[in-house]
């Protein structure tokens, strides 16, 4: 769900080989059309790199997203809430499997991406490099970094690119209940003792300015932005993906009781608009470079899950292999 | 509520019945809880979510019959005091399933000797006079045919794989067969339950087991591992050293903020 | 890497929603053999009871036309008109037809 890394320097723009100008146009006019593209037809290189980069980077923060939620799958303090807690992260799992399923359809295997992953060349988003500290968290990552992906995710329904807006179309259709079981477990902490509510805002406080980063770089600094616009891949801009997540976030914040983070937030009459303070794109960049609370501890689990699963992914072609060899022994009798 | 759930003219003693609900229902639980591990760690994504669908069915089942555990004992405790504040040795759950996850292999293993006994066990319960269990039974019963085929296939491809993966599910087995007696095991409360009709008689589910056993071992080229000394704690809540620790991750926040809802 | 021997081969998953309607494509797994294909297929795609039968089909199973061939494998069909209903006038006091 999580496609904050969007706008990666290494989409350099469309450099179209000699010879190809002529299907570039083609296909840059069924782009404008809204024609979608799907994996057989011709497509440019830089479309299809841009395209693997992001859908796999996607796919990645979904793997790494069920870890922080999943360091409290066995604390979760009623039967209810352990049932849907993992039943959550399953489908961050399932999630990640759809959209590695998309990118397969551009040519790149799944263990190549996996790979990728755990060697550190493919990134995923940094909110996940973040650590959940209290039960309150889980409630505060449904409710402010899925309702970010939510935001992300619903114009990637109308990508150009045909797998990868039907995987979000999926994505989009059970995700609603994530953010909703987010907010329903802060509504019962905020209506809880002032320890629970306490626990909530403190929170909220860890969470709010990574959650606002999830959207990516300002607009002005966002360079590689408008190749993705002109493609149809991205079709809404950071800066007003990130404004109407804060508008519609705020009001939820202050309905729970809550306190923003944030001393400059205001509302704007005129604008209809939530103002809010200067984003540390400092810390940003750092969390980015590898140097977060919990980047090594993130890598290191999943290159665990993928080192561990070696031998099991051999047992299952190996016992493959032989029930074909016996089944040929058995016609060949 | 139990007039209700059970035949009239039987003389159950509600104490043998409260108990029968928390062995069903803390198996369930401590299994789930520890399938629930495996999310975000599993060895291949797919098998991740599988792992999670199995825990998933098992909290489910946990959920119902600690419930009716609560309306039996008739103290007002639900399903969450019930999981959330009692200790070790109030737990009545089968040792097999408090065991550390293991590897890939222990866990298919113990999954799949597991549910090649609840699939019969199920089936004979939804005949059991008690309704609530009956209705339980019923909704398990296709839970657990799902995990027997999931796991017996895995048991299959781990033991009939490679050199590496024969190993390591041969030394799965050979642990795990010790807990395995506990599943049969009765007392004398256990016995006036199957004599009002209420439990089912596990002996009557052995050659089943057995067969379903030998079935999958012979195919995944395992031998089976003779069966000598049997482990046992369940019926009086003498359990090995690893539920204490599970508990004590498990209940930690109900525990730090007790009598809070969340 | 991508020593494809040691990789477990793609299959396309196709799912019937409910009787009366086809299968259809829905996306794809990774499996070493039928029945893990099957169950892949239906942990990852029908979690929330989406289907009522599943097919799996191994990727490379599967024949498909080329695109760049578009014109001639689809072109024809669409001047065909009277393969459509609306090609026919029927009278409205016929009523639905």
């Amino acid at each position: 769900m999580y496609t904050q890394a969007l706008n990666d320097p290494a989409n350099k723009a469309a450099t179209v080989a000699e010879g190809e100008e002529e299907q570039n146009v083609r296909f840059m006019a069924r782009i404008d059309a809204d024609e979608k593209i799907e994996p057989n037809d011709w497509m440019p290189d830089s479309y299809r790199k841009t395209l693997i980069r992001q859908i796999s980077q996607h796919a990645n923060s979904e793997i790494i997203g069920m870890l922080p939620e999943g360091n409290w799958n066995t604390r979760a303090p009623t039967l209810r809430r352990k049932a849907t807690l993992l039943a959550k992260i399953q489908d961050e799992g399932g999630h990640g499997l759809y959209l590695y399923s998309a990118a397969e359809t551009l040519g790149i295997s799944r263990e190549e991406m996996e790979h990728q992953l755990i060697t550190g060349k493919a990134r995923y988003s940094s909110i996940f490099n973040y650590p959940t500290l209290s039960w309150a968290d889980i409630g505060t990552i449904g409710w402010l970094v899925d309702g970010a992906a939510i935001m992300n995710q619903i114009p990637l329904c109308r990508c150009s690119f045909g797998p990868y807006a039907r995987a979000m179309v999926r994505v989009c259709k059970e995700e609603s209940f994530h953010q909703r079981q987010g907010y329903e477990i802060l509504l019962a902490l905020c209506n809880g003792s002032d320890e629970q509510k306490a626990m909530a805002q403190e929170s909220i406080n860890r969470w709010w300015w990574p959650s606002i980063m999830m959207f990516g770089p300002h607009d002005t600094d966002s360079t590689h932005s408008d190749q993705s616009m002109a493609w149809k891949i991205k079709r809404i801009s950071n800066d007003d993906l990130r404004q109407k997540f804060i508008d519609a976030t705020v009001p939820q914040a202050h309905f729970l009781g809550l306190e923003i983070p944030d001393p400059d937030m205001k509302f704007n009459q005129e604008t209809g608009h939530w103002e809010f303070g200067k984003i540390d794109w400092d810390e940003f960049k750092q969390v980015l470079a590898g140097n977060g609370p919990c980047n090594r501890e993130r890598l290191a689990a999943r290159t665990k899950a993928f080192e561990d699963g070696k031998w099991v992914q051999e047992a299952a072609l190996a016992h493959a292999k032989k029930q074909a060899a016996r089944a040929a022994n058995k016609e060949a009798a | 509520m139990l007039a209700a759930n059970v035949d009239e003219t039987l003389e159950i003693d509600r104490e043998a019945l409260f108990q029968l609900a928390l062995r069903l229902g803390d198996t369930s639980l401590i299994l789930g809880h520890r399938l629930s591990e495996w999310a975000g760690h599993a060895p291949i994504l797919d098998e991740d979510i599988a792992l999670s669908n199995l825990g998933l069915d098992l909290i489910g089942q946990a959920r119902s019959f600690l419930t009716y555990a609560g309306e039996v004992e008739g103290r007002g405790r639900d399903e969450d005091q019930l999981a959330y504040m009692r200790n070790a040795p109030e737990y009545r759950n089968l040792l097999m399933v408090e065991l550390p996850r293991g590897d890939f292999a222990f866990t298919m293993v113990r999954q799949f000797l597991f549910s090649a006994f609840q699939l019969p066990f199920y089936q004979q319960m939804m005949q059991s006079r008690d309704k609530t269990l009956a209705a339980i039974a019923a909704k398990a019963e296709k839970e657990m045919a799902y995990h027997l085929r999931h796991s017996s296939q895995w048991v299959v491809r781990l033991g009939d794989g490679t050199k590496e993966s024969h190993e390591r599910t041969q030394n799965a087995l050979n642990s795990l067969w010790t807990y395995t007696g506990e599943m049969f095991e009765t007392d004398a409360s256990l016995k006036a339950l199957i004599e009002a009709g209420i439990y089912c008689d596990p002996a009557s589910i052995r050659e089943t087991w057995n067969k379903s056993v030998d079935d999958v071992l012979q195919q995944a080229t395992l031998t089976r591992p003779e069966t000598g000394w049997m482990q046992s704690g369940a019926l009086t809540g003498r359990h090995s050293e690893h539920l204490s620790h599970l508990l004590a991750e498990m209940q930690s926040v109900q525990r730090a903020y007790p009598g809070l809802k969340w | 890497m991508s020593d494809k021997s040691k990789n477990s081969p793609i299959w396309e998953v196709f799912i019937r929603s409910k009787n009366g309607l086809s299968h259809s494509h829905v996306g794809s797994i990774h499996a070493t053999d039928n029945e893990m294909a099957l169950q892949n297929a239906r942990d990852v795609y029908t979690r929330r009871a989406e289907g009522v039968s599943i097919w799996v089909v191994l990727s490379s199973d599967i024949a498909a036309s080329d695109p760049m061939n578009k014109d001639e494998m689809f072109e024809p069909g669409s001047d065909k008109i009277y393969r459509h209903p609306t090609f026919y006038d029927i009278p409205d006091e016929v009523g639905h037809m």
